[in-house]
């Protein structure tokens, strides 16, 4: 088993999603359980299907400096650095440690694809239209080098692209980095759009629902996408005594099937026991967890079993993809930002969607959000590949 | 500035004409050149039969040189954690994907959707290899070997264990081909473990600001794979560096505006 990691404070964080933009926007639609997805009008030829889309990223253009990386997602990327004060967090980052001391960790899954999709459509003798021929939001690392440059963080700088863990394991790679003395803060999120790719990918694979998702519902039909950008900026524990904190991860594969979790879950009780190792963490000391729950009917039979086996009945838990559907490689982010608000305001989210639960974890699930005290939570998040994370977050008095 | 310190256990490496890191050894010091009767697709024997016929290029070439690496070092994969580094991902799979998207959207094939995940190899890696450790798929575009190297070292060092890493870019195809420009499919892979006194290859690694650095010549035959893709070119590079087994010193870009400056000491065999 992992050593127990020193903890790192999260000093700034924020969320745009289906929900809105910003923290504030998030904690009051979990409060009044109002749902971020409306029916897909997305494409020329959209899926029946619903979706969880962000309003008003179109108009979000980027600063004219940064006008070679315009697309849409980076457009969400930018909408979402704008939000709760985190451009100016970063900057007195790079003030406090030097620009070169801060990395810039970013997952995501479909990155700009969707650029490369319309310039496919719009083709001109085979050769991407002359707006299009931007190279570099044509490759997956389009939004770090993006971010990197209108943040002005010259530190280490990752894409991880692990489908829908990548914005999990963002978190990882931060601490280890920050453990050996690397960089003093870094800047970790996520960030996917709604684009084609995914949306007939998950439609060609059986895997959408028709209506809006019903995470752990025994009626539940498949997933909603959504699209989402998360951002969190980690600094050492003694510059912010205040802080949530990151007081754990874990990582694992399920060495199984690549669109298939294993079905006794064997990978994803790797990543939450080396997630309690790494945080030094007993089951009985975690108050909510924010559960991977795309309702599929895989995913979330083996994650409620793995909840109802593990966990004692107090612990409060919920999926938060009834809200913002699932937001693949952007999911680790959010759900990390859900965390936090969960810890800092007292507030568990509602597994929104869910009428008749699953009965292995009906304890166990909050339909509708609640207001207690929470001190201690964990968040799921399993990918394709069978490629799975799980982070622990604490408040700063907690031990 | 903390260094990082690896030892380098074994090597695979996989190019057309040279499918093994002996024989692309023999090539950067000049002994050999490329073979004209090498097999055009990697061998990827760590993958079950099935998969090695329906698997795209990436994931057979990253099993393939991952594989090399592994029996070099005399680990089993499942014994360690897994860094898969490439600028692009399966280039071929991303032109399917936008050119029936943009014609039949709803005749995407459901493998191809899944294998077109950045991950794949990774995914495929663990399971043939019931690796059940962390599996981890990244990019830094023109700094993909670097940053992925860095990853890699960091957690050699975070976590005191070896880990695989594994570098690749497939081939362009397609209109994308203007944007990614990748002729050739290269690989390289390396079993990097805790500093140790087994007399295996070090490397000492430091981060420095700066975007300027030198790379040695390669032999002419490898100028064409390392010219369009800067992964291919500094993996070359450092593969270069190891084949001279003498001390030396290599920077490589590990970000845009940061480098990577290594140190490398012979095996001491």
């Amino acid at each position: 088993m992992p050593a127990r990691i020193p903890p790192l404070a999260v000093t700034a964080y924020s969320a745009t999603s289906a929900l809105g933009r910003g923290v504030a926007a998030h904690a009051g639609a979990l409060r009044m359980g109002r749902g971020g997805l409306r029916a897909n009008n997305f494409s020329s030829a959209p899926l029946e299907c619903f979706v969880g889309r962000v309003e008003g990223v179109e108009a979000a253009a980027l600063p004219q400096a940064s006008s070679h990386w315009e697309c849409r997602n980076n457009r969400l990327a930018w909408l979402g650095l704008n939000q709760d004060g985190l451009l100016d967090a970063v900057q007195a980052a790079i003030e406090r440690h030097g620009a070169d001391r801060v990395a810039l960790i970013l997952g995501t899954s479909t990155a700009s694809i969707g650029a490369s999709e319309e310039a496919y459509r719009r083709l001109e003798d085979a050769h991407f239209p002359h707006d299009l021929r931007r190279p570099g939001i044509h490759t997956p690392h389009s939004l770090t080098a993006f971010v990197a440059e209108a943040t002005g963080i010259t530190g280490p700088a990752l894409t991880i692209s692990t489908a829908c863990s990548s914005s999990a394991k963002v978190f990882a790679s931060a601490e280890r980095m920050m453990r050996l003395g690397l960089a003093d803060a870094a800047l970790v999120g996520g960030v996917d759009t709604l684009c084609d790719s995914v949306l007939f990918g998950f439609n060609a694979l059986e895997l959408v629902s028709p209506e809006s998702c019903r995470p752990f519902d025994a009626r539940r039909r498949g997933i909603s996408i959504g699209e989402a950008a998360a951002f969190a900026l980690l600094e050492r524990a003694d510059v912010a005594p205040r802080s949530p904190r990151l007081i754990g991860y874990g990582e694992s594969s399920d060495a199984y099937h690549m669109s298939t979790p294993h079905p006794q879950g064997r990978g994803a009780r790797a990543a939450l026991d080396d997630a309690l190792a790494r945080a030094g963490l007993r089951e009985d000391q975690v108050d909510y967890i924010n559960l991977h729950g795309t309702a599929t009917l895989k995913n979330d039979e083996v994650e409620a079993a793995l909840l109802g086996e593990r966990f004692p009945q107090r612990v409060r838990a919920s999926s938060t993809k009834g809200f913002t559907g699932h937001t693949l490689g952007a999911a680790g982010g959010l759900e990390a930002v859900f965390s936090l608000i969960a810890i800092e305001q007292g507030l568990v989210p509602g597994n929104l969607g869910c009428t008749q639960p699953e009965s292995v974890c009906a304890h166990q699930l909050a339909l509708q959000s609640e207001e207690r005290e929470i001190r201690v939570v964990l968040s799921n998040s399993f990918g394709f590949g069978g490629n799975n994370a799980c982070l622990a977050f604490a408040r700063a008095d907690f031990e | 500035m903390s260094e990082l310190r690896v030892h380098i256990e074994g090597i695979g490496a996989w190019l057309r004409g040279a499918p093994d890191w002996n024989t692309l050894r023999a090539l950067l010091r000049g002994e050999t050149d490329l073979r004209e009767d090498a097999p055009s697709k990697p061998a990827a024997a760590a993958l079950p039969q099935a998969e090695r016929r329906r698997a795209p290029e990436a994931v057979l070439l990253a099993a393939e040189v991952a594989g090399q690496a592994c029996r070099q070092a005399n680990r089993e994969p499942s014994s360690m954690p897994c860094v898969f580094a490439s600028t692009h991902g399966e280039l071929s799979i991303t032109d399917y994907m936008c050119a029936i998207l943009a014609t039949a959207p709803r005749e995407l094939s459901p493998t191809k959707f899944h294998n077109s995940v950045h991950n794949a190899p990774a995914g495929y890696w663990t399971i043939a290899t019931h690796c059940e450790h962390a599996s981890n798929a990244v990019t830094g575009w023109h700094a993909s070997f670097g940053a992925g190297l860095l990853e890699a070292a960091t957690l050699v060092n975070a976590e005191q264990t070896p880990v695989l890493f594994a570098a690749y870019d497939t081939a362009s195809s397609g209109p994308l081909a203007e944007m990614t420009r990748t002729t050739q499919p290269f690989g390289a892979a390396f079993v990097l473990a805790p500093a140790n006194d087994s007399g295996t290859p070090s490397i000492a690694l430091r981060l420095r600001s700066g975007s300027t650095f030198d790379l040695l010549p390669l032999p002419p035959s490898l100028g064409a794979p390392a010219a369009d893709n800067p992964l291919n070119a500094h993996a070359l590079a450092f593969l270069h560096v190891l084949a001279q087994d003498s001390p030396a010193r290599l920077t490589l870009p590990a970000a845009s505006g940061l480098l990577l400056d290594m140190e490398v000491g012979s095996a001491n065999r």
